[in-house]
């Protein structure tokens, strides 16, 4: 896995919590309707300037009809979107300053891949060298510079997907919006693409709205990641808090991997920990809600992989103690994910680094073992 | 290379006999130094000589060439035009009606056609000349230009004019600049249909050509009527060459074509 970027910059960037703030992009209660399928249903959320803002979803959610919205090949069947305040719905996609890259890349066929990118240059009557100029840097910025006099036929899918982002950022368009722009990189390529289109954000302060399945991806570049389902963004917040603070099961199992326990809460102790009875005479696993929840609520459990512990001996003054046997074991080079069956039948997943060569480790298959995690490790989930 | 079978053999000796043997015929008959048409009296060419020296024969095929390629020309406009709009329109009013009309010229029996085009000119006055045959071949053909651009229309992947419109076209612009030279093949080969419908129409324009112009197709038949003339034989002969020439330069070019994209494909995967 790649590195993590560094997540805490000196000056926290969240506009979205400053009330002064004014939003470059506004969605009212915008409402997309295809015959009688509804694609967006009543969504309302704000993007504000020099943001990167993922979209995460199954397909089919309706990122990409969102998308289009904002390009202006889609009207809202209800609702208005705003962009620096004025409601765009009449603006035609040509005057709007937006850049699409297509999901279906749609490049233009008969030119070439220099032509390809010089297309929108050309369209604003800029003079000749400073076209080629551009065309030259958005050619060595996706490493295709030996491919510039192909046509998109001549090349590979990987290929294509590069021409149609540099195509999109030729214009340095106030917002852009990328529609699975790394989809078909190999992992050395995207991470490293990745870390262009945070530098080329950074530096022309341009506005992303980026579609991704690849939820490190969203991790990795994203200031708010908004987690979509049938046309309604479930959770909205940054990364770290998305996957750390899941408001609801579908958040919590659709980013990442997670342990999921279904229970009946009852309060603990004054310091607003929970008892949750997940099963007949097993002991309750004690949890920490971020709202107080009241008696009897049914609620879920979620903790995620890396922060249940494993070991051989039996954890001594701990919490949350469970015994089970090894059943599977994933290994994933820096990582392995044990799964660990308990006598219920339930179970678990245990993720733990691989600092020793395999080997010379500690757990293998059918191996008795113990789990546990801190109270504080999980989340108490009542929707 | 595989060899056929016997029964491949016989069908396809059968196929291109009943294909080409006319032809054949007419072709052997046109140098023929009979006036009879049908007696073999030796090889000459005097008929071709005939041929070039007979105005009215080349005033008709005067006319017909510039009746083809005016009304295939402005067929290929607006047949593109109205193929454009049924595909791309979305769903404004009428549109089923519109687009079943554009077809019917298909289906409807040319002396129809040609018949409701005369009672228009009468009607209006026009003096039938190249004017009224122009005008009528544009009507009939038009609606196949615009059968071929429409089926290219509809498998072309709309995103690309969008991709267009979003990196500041306008509507126009994007049509001239990225869906015309798409869909050129398919205009191309809507403007030959034209053409060739255009030339060897007879029904249509003999109701629509006056005493001032001729077509060769109206030419042919009433010499023919009179009796075949080897002349005819060279005439046809002629024409024949032609079009073989023109089909041969046609696949030539787009075997060129091929050949040269594999050519570009194959250096391109060596760099
Ligand atoms: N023009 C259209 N007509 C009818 N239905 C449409 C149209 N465009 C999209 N839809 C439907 O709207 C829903 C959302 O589509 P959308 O393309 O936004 O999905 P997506 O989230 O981008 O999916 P993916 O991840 O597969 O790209 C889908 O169920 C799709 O079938
Ligand atoms: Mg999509």
């Amino acid at each position: 896995m790649s590195d993590p970027a560094p997540t805490s910059r000196p000056d926290v960037f969240a506009p979205w919590n400053d009330p002064n703030q004014r939003p470059l992009i506004q969605f009212q209660n915008v409402t997309k309707r295809f015959g009688d399928f509804t694609a967006i249903d009543d969504l309302t959320v704000d993007i504000y300037a020099r943001e990167f803002f993922a979209l995460l979803g199954p397909s089919g959610c309706g990122k990409t009809t969102l998308m289009r919205m904002l390009a202006g090949f889609e009207t809202p069947t209800e609702g208005y979107i705003l962009l620096d305040g004025q409601d765009i719905g009449p603006v035609p996609p040509n005057k709007r300053a937006v850049n699409m890259m297509f999901q279906s890349y749609a490049l233009f066929p008969h030119l070439t891949v220099a032509e390809n990118i010089a297309f929108g240059l050309k369209r604003d009557n800029l003079p000749k060298d400073q076209i080629a100029a551009r065309v030259d840097e958005m050619l060595r910025l996706v490493q295709l510079q030996k491919f510039a006099a192909r046509k998109p036929h001549q090349i590979s899918g990987g290929q294509r997907q590069r021409v149609a982002l540099a195509r999109s950022l030729a214009k340095a368009p106030k917002l852009l919006l990328l529609d699975e722009p790394l989809g078909a990189l190999d992992k050395k390529l995207r991470t490293d693409t990745q870390f262009e289109l945070m530098e080329i954000q950074e530096k022309t302060g341009t506005t992303f709205v980026i579609v991704t399945h690849d939820q490190e991806e969203a991790m990795t570049v994203a200031s708010r990641v908004a987690v979509m389902d049938h046309g309604k963004m479930i959770q909205v917040d940054t990364p770290d808090r998305i996957y750390e603070t899941p408001k609801s099961v579908y958040v919590a199992d659709f980013i990442g991997d997670v342990n999921l326990v279904e229970g009946v809460a009852t309060s603990h102790q004054k310091d607003g920990k929970v008892q949750i009875h997940w099963a007949e005479g097993k002991e309750p696993i004690i949890g920490t809600p971020m709202q107080p929840i009241a008696d009897g609520t049914r609620c879920t459990f979620a903790i995620r992989p890396e922060k249940v512990h494993i070991s051989k001996e039996h954890p001594e003054g701990k919490t949350n103690i469970m015994q089970g046997k090894i059943i599977d074991i994933a290994y994933l080079g820096n990582l392995s994910t044990y799964h660990v069956q308990i006598p219920t039948g339930e179970i678990f997943k245990a993720q733990s680094a691989n600092t020793r060569r395999i080997e010379r480790r500690k757990f293998t298959w059918e191996d008795n073992v113990w789990l546990w995690w801190s109270e504080t490790a999980g989340v108490v989930l009542t929707e | 290379m595989r060899r056929l079978t016997w029964f491949n053999t016989v069908s396809l000796t059968i196929g291109f006999a009943f294909l080409y043997i006319p032809m054949l015929i007419l072709i052997i008959f046109s140098f023929n130094e009979s006036k009879l048409v049908t007696v073999w009296a030796g090889f000459s060419t005097k008929w071709y000589g005939e041929l070039i020296r007979n105005e009215a024969f080349l005033d008709a095929a005067w006319v017909t060439l510039r009746v083809a390629v005016l009304s295939s020309t402005v067929a290929t406009v607006l047949g593109t035009m109205a193929a454009y709009v049924m595909v791309r329109g979305g769903r404004f009013f009428g549109r089923t009606l519109f687009s079943g009309m554009i077809y019917a010229p298909l289906v409807m029996p040319e002396v129809i056609t040609g018949l409701s085009l005369l009672l228009l000119f009468i009607a209006i006055g026009l003096d039938r000349g190249i004017i009224t045959i122009v005008l009528a071949h544009t009507t009939f053909s038009m609606c196949y230009v615009s059968v071929v651009v429409s089926s290219r229309l509809v498998s072309f992947d709309r995103s690309v004019e969008e991709a267009a419109l979003d990196l500041g076209c306008t509507p126009f612009q994007a049509f001239r600049l990225v869906t015309l030279p798409i869909i050129l093949p398919a205009v191309a080969s809507g403007w030959l249909l034209a053409f060739t419908l255009s030339l060897d129409d007879l029904v249509i324009a003999s109701f629509t050509a006056g005493p001032s112009a001729t077509t060769l197709p109206i030419k042919i038949f009433s010499s023919v009527r009179l009796g075949v003339s080897p002349e005819i034989n060279a005439l046809s002969t002629i024409m024949i060459a032609i079009v073989a020439v023109g089909v041969i330069v046609a696949s030539l070019m787009s075997k060129n074509a091929i050949a040269r994209q594999a050519r570009e494909e194959k250096a391109a995967a060596q760099t």
